[in-house]
């Protein structure tokens, strides 16, 4: 029913079969999802509020099991193994597949303390390394010259976009495999917006990126695939560009030229 | 017509809130100027020393303000660990259906009256403390362990009221960094919520110094400064409370009534260093 394409690339994360139901009731959110993650690559998510696209994301991370009565069902691959298994070790797997969220979320502590906060979770203690990785994530982040002469300074006095790229630095730093991005313009201005989605573009070198938007506009620009969701279900898998000019699904069509949303 | 209404309700609450400030104005005086005779007789004497004698006309409130000093530091050892303890477990480790009905019987405890507390204790607790330590059951770690019970659930209450004030995205990104539900909450919740811990810690500690009743019952009434915890003392508000009574000479008066400035005075330095942090956590906000 759904087109979902056959991607050339090395596939990061596989999802087959997945269904997802919240606490307390028994229509499942999310239904039938099967589609591959491309590898070193950006995959959007699109679809109209309310279709499943957020709750799609925070599955790759297990972040529903942080409220109890959620369920999963079918399979997400990483790396060879079923991530839903019970037995999945979340710390770890919060290590390889990271996320930025709809608004910037630094911690109530210095610049520098924020970006070493997953390095300090992993046990390293030792100085210069954690300077050294410290200031290679902000680089990284294209924030480092902005913050170097403050990095002792509280984070919550940086501005929104500073504050969303310093979120990045301190998700980079660990150095997942995947990244997920939640939105991570909604709460940004025009000129931030363009700074984070220049990162993205740059990010996908290093790690395979799935970001959920709802602005049409911005998964054009930034991604490699893109999916659509409707009412829980994917609609399509394709090209970006062949998504947005050749849609296979009449639903696509629709809502990318308007019809609803 | 309406203009007219205006003017008088306007006029009415103004008066009704610059009372308030007048009252406050006006106890101040009167505690001073009655405690005049006493800090004419005894000067800086009357905090430093440790005797006192009505019966020679001799009044030194050291021991009342190291009681009163003792008993509560004391309460705050006992207190502070335990309701940051239950405030956790409120916030963020108990099951939704548990939360309710725990959280609303520590707000029922923070509503019993602070004599049934004093009851409580001298009825209950004492003999329990005579059976552990020996001696009279009766003293200072008595009422420090009291009022620590008294103070718990008020600083509980707005301890864990002021750690679910963290957002959830917020603790969501440690989560998402591989952070364990401990690390969560030392790193992220208590930092977020410092402001809020630390201003419901002054406020109980203003109203432990200033206990009466549930100390009265189990202090002792002693004035002597024992090394002993265990040993009866008394505090500030306890010599008030036993003594107005007794006072037939105009000095001992007089010097209750300096005991009472003292205790106005140290009540006060906690509430404005208490307003001062929680001014600043909502200047922040």
């Amino acid at each position: 029913m759904a087109t979902i394409i056959n991607i050339p690339h090395e596939k990061a994360l596989e999802v087959k079969d997945f269904q997802f139901t919240y606490n307390g009731t028994t229509e499942p959110s999310l239904k039938e999802i099967s589609m591959p993650i491309a590898k070193n690559s950006i995959t959007a998510l699109i679809g109209p509020s309310g279709c499943g696209k957020t709750t799609l994301l925070r599955s790759f991370n297990r972040m529903h099991d942080l409220y109890p009565g959620n369920r999963y069902e079918g399979l997400i691959e990483f790396k060879g193994r079923n991530i839903l298994e019970p037995k999945e070790d979340l710390i770890q797997l919060r290590t390889c597949i990271g996320m930025i969220f709809q608004k910037p979320t630094a911690f109530p502590m210095s610049i520098y303390d924020n970006v070493a906060y997953g390095l300090r979770l992993q046990g390293i203690k030792n100085r210069s390394e954690l300077n050294d990785r410290v200031e290679k994530a902000l680089q990284d982040a294209a924030i480092w010259k902005e913050v170097s002469s403050r990095l002792k300074h509280d984070a919550n006095g940086l501005s929104g976009g500073q504050q969303q790229r310093l979120c990045i630095a301190r998700a980079i730093a660990v150095e997942p495999e995947v990244l997920l991005f939640d939105e991570p313009t909604s709460a940004l201005d025009p000129i931030s917006t363009q700074g984070i989605e220049k990162l993205v573009i740059e990010l996908k070198e290093k790690v395979s990126i799935i970001i959920v938007t709802h602005n049409m506009q911005q998964a054009a620009r930034v991604s490699d695939y893109t999916g659509f969701m409707y009412l829980g279900e994917l609609i399509e898998l394709g090209i970006t560009e062949e998504l947005f000019v050749t849609p296979k699904e009449r639903l696509t069509e629709e809502y990318i030229t308007g019809k609803f949303g | 017509m309406s203009n007219i209404i205006d003017k008088v309700f306007e006029h009415s609450t103004r008066i009704i809130a610059f009372s308030v400030l007048l009252i406050v104005a006006w106890i101040f005086t009167v505690l001073f100027q009655n405690s005049l005779d006493s800090m004419q007789a005894f000067g800086f004497d009357f905090i430093t020393d440790t005797k006192w004698a009505p019966n020679l006309e001799k009044f030194g409130a050291l021991p009342a303000i190291m009681g009163s000093v003792i008993s509560t530091f004391l309460a705050m050892v006992l207190a502070v660990p335990v309701a940051i303890g239950v405030a956790i477990f409120l916030s963020e480790i108990a099951p939704e259906k548990l939360k309710s009905p725990i959280g609303v019987s520590i707000e029922l405890l923070a509503a019993i009256p602070s004599v049934i507390y004093g009851m409580w204790g001298l009825f209950y607790f004492v003999p329990i403390i005579r059976d552990i330590f020996g001696g009279l059951g009766i003293g200072m770690l008595t009422a420090g362990i009291v009022l620590a019970i008294m103070i718990l659930p008020f600083m509980a209450a707005v301890t864990r009221d002021a750690m679910d004030t963290t957002p959830d995205i917020l603790k969501e990104s440690a989560y998402a960094l591989g952070g364990t539900k401990w690390d969560v909450i030392k790193d992220i919740i208590i930092p977020y919520a410092k402001a809020g811990i630390i201003g419901s810690m002054i406020l109980a500690l203003g109203r432990a110094i200033g206990e009466t009743m549930a100390v009265t019952f189990v202090m002792g009434n002693v004035h002597k400064i024992s090394l002993a915890i265990t040993a009866p003392a008394t505090s500030i508000p306890v010599t008030l409370a036993n003594e107005f009574t007794e006072a037939d000479t105009e000095l001992y008066f007089s010097s209750l009534f300096e005991l009472s400035f003292i205790l106005l005075l140290i009540s006060f330095t906690i509430i404005s260093i208490a307003k001062f942090y929680f001014l600043r956590k909502t200047r922040r906000a």
